[in-house]
């Protein structure tokens, strides 16, 4: 199997605090990789090394063998990793369309262009208008992100990190504070991402980790506890101990 | 796939020209006609209006805010009052570019500093180096004139065809016709896949990173081209004018073009155009009737309008012109002001 994407003793400190101590992840190519922990564990910490958002005392950083330890967040974009955020981050002023419009141009290349007139690309065009169908956001279109219901934000907060294309995508929380009722949608289009896409899932759900994941990586404290197939990390004595604390997981 | 030409024609929709813009640059050009005695001021508020232009790409699209945008205009003043006065480009239009191209230059080299901090970060920046021109073109004034300004400047005639008149006539003209081919490529610009990631930006530089968006590089292309519109006003100011003197990088020039977007808007390219009328109308109204307290009147007005909020006052003015249109054209015909935020 080849590796999506890897971390080799990456080390994070915040003044005196060592938040990822000595992390190695390894996260095989079109694997369903679930990043777990208790609050505090240092998790959206690792994300934003793993982007770019933070650079990391020392350590490397790998993207289908290539180190990406020092390129900036975009260039990691172009390169195929895409994230999700925990708190969605829009653009409140912008329609879904120019979001997904632009995140399509970004990657083609067109971003710079400043000279064509958005929406005279006909190849663009289709793409956005698949994507828009896919997320069900075809219907709201034309309506600033910020008077969106907050399950059409999730879902556009997703279609966007879809829109780049990633190979490996992560995943913040994608479910995180969306009502029951627009759950659904959410967990049917993460559940139907296509195959070769490479997923790094951080969620608190258990629910989503077990029904979603084919491979759990414990987080405690900033360093890997433990990792394995769900059904090993849910017998996990220690699992229980420091993060489910003592609640029995049904598998 | 029709969802395809769907998402095409409505992504296109704000780049379309509606007839409220038209009819906007006929009554302008209307005015050139209507008002031969007024060329002066009205040639001032062109000026103005590009100048104010210029600072809403930068602070209307990227949302970067500047105390200091005088000194992209001081540059393009005194390069094009340089350029008359030793008779190194006397052609006024050549003249003019080569002035913002100077202007051009420099908001490039500063472009650097001032991507890198936050929002005060930025205007002790942009009002440092504003000082910092102002101080440097009184220290030599073997070049600038000094306080004395550079003085007997005469302009050669446009294309070596048409002469400055001295009732301004021709200034006037020359400089709508430069305000609306530089408003035609703004237009253009921000309605690019570059504009639309300029407004990424302004709305959260987080998740524009996040999608492959070069903030940094983005940031400072659209800081130049602003330093060029600004020198452009500048150099037009001093072809107009035949006057370059200190106080192009003064302070309160900087000041004034932030009134301007209060007044007007930003965001949709006519704040600072609407704006630019407003605030000299204002101007001259309130410093008829009160020549002295003029400035009080004027501090009164932005606080209602920063109180009452803009969206509301256009409601208000519009109301009226909308009552007639509606009954004229229907209801799909009224004027509506785009969203804007300052």
């Amino acid at each position: 199997m080849t590796i999506a994407l890897e971390t080799q003793n990456l080390e994070k400190t915040f003044g005196g605090l060592r938040v990822t101590r000595d992390l190695s992840l390894r996260i095989e190519q079109g694997a369903r990789h679930a990043l777990i922990g208790p609050n505090g564990a240092g998790k959206t910490t690792v994300i934003n090394q793993l982007t770019g958002v933070l650079k990391p005392n020392s350590g490397r950083i790998l993207l289908e063998g290539q180190d990406i330890t020092d390129l900036p967040v975009h260039k990691r974009v172009l390169r195929g990793l895409s994230r999700t955020f925990q708190i969605n981050q829009l653009y409140p002023d912008l329609t879904p369309l120019e979001t997904i419009g632009l995140a399509v141009s970004e990657r083609l290349g067109h971003g710079g262009d400043w000279w064509r007139r958005m929406g005279t690309r006909g190849h663009v065009n289709g793409e956005i208008a698949d994507l828009l169908t896919r997320f069900h956001l075809l219907d709201v279109m034309n309506e600033e992100t910020v008077t969106l219901p907050y399950g059409k934000q999730r879902l556009l907060e997703i279609a966007v990190a879809i829109a780049a294309k990633p190979r490996v995508l992560l995943l913040d929380e994608p479910a995180a504070g969306v009502p029951e009722s627009e759950r659904h949608d959410i967990l049917a289009v993460v559940g139907a991402l296509p195959r070769d896409v490479t997923v790094l899932l951080i969620e608190h759900d258990m629910d989503l980790v077990f029904s979603f994941a084919d491979r759990i990586s414990v987080l405690v404290s900033g360093a890997l506890l433990t990792e394995g197939p769900p059904e090993q990390v849910a017998r996990d004595p220690q699992v229980k101990a420091v993060y489910l604390g003592e609640e029995a997981v049904n598998v | 796939m029709s969802a395809s030409s769907d998402v095409g024609y409505h992504a296109q929709r704000q780049a379309r020209w509606h007839y409220g813009e038209v009819a906007f640059w006929l009554i302008v050009l209307g005015c050139g006609f209507l008002f031969p005695t007024r060329y002066l001021i009205m040639t001032d508020i062109l000026r103005l209006a590009l100048f104010a232009m210029s600072l809403d790409l930068i602070l209307g699209y990227a949302g970067i805010v500047s105390l200091g945008h005088a000194a992209f205009f001081g540059v393009g003043a005194y390069a094009a009052g340089l350029l008359a006065l030793h008779g190194i480009i006397n052609e006024p239009v050549l003249a003019l570019i080569v002035a913002g191209l100077a202007a051009m230059v420099l908001g490039f080299a500063t472009s650097f500093l001032v991507i890198r901090g936050v929002d005060l970060t930025r205007l002790m920046v942009t009002l440092g180096i504003a000082l910092l021109l102002e101080a440097l073109a009184e220290r030599f004034s073997n070049i600038t004139g000094g306080t004395d300004g550079l003085q007997g400047i005469e302009m050669q005639p446009i294309f070596g065809q048409i002469p400055f008149d001295m009732f301004g006539k021709a200034g006037f003209f020359y400089s709508l016709a430069v305000l609306f081919l530089l408003f035609l490529l703004a237009r253009r610009v921000v309605h690019s896949p570059f504009g639309l990631s300029l407004r990424a930006i302004k709305n959260n530089p987080l998740r524009a990173a996040a999608i492959g968006i070069p903030v940094n590089r983005r940031l400072i292309a659209i800081y130049t081209l602003a330093a060029f519109y600004a020198g452009i006003a500048g150099a037009l100011f001093t072809q107009t004018t035949a006057i370059a003197s200190l106080d192009v990088f003064a302070f309160e020039r900087s000041a004034d073009l932030m009134l301007v977007l209060v007044i007007g808007g930003t965001g949709y390219l006519y704040g600072g155009l609407i704006g630019a009328v407003v605030f000299r109308m204002l101007q001259e109204w309130f410093s008829t009737i009160t020549p002295q307290y003029w400035q009080f009147w004027i501090g009164l007005v932005l606080v209602v309008i920063v109180l009452v909020g803009r969206q509301r006052l256009h409601r208000w003015v519009l109301f009226v012109p909308n009552l007639i249109i509606k009954q004229v054209a229907g209801r799909k015909a009224v004027v509506a002001v785009p969203e804007s935020d300052a």
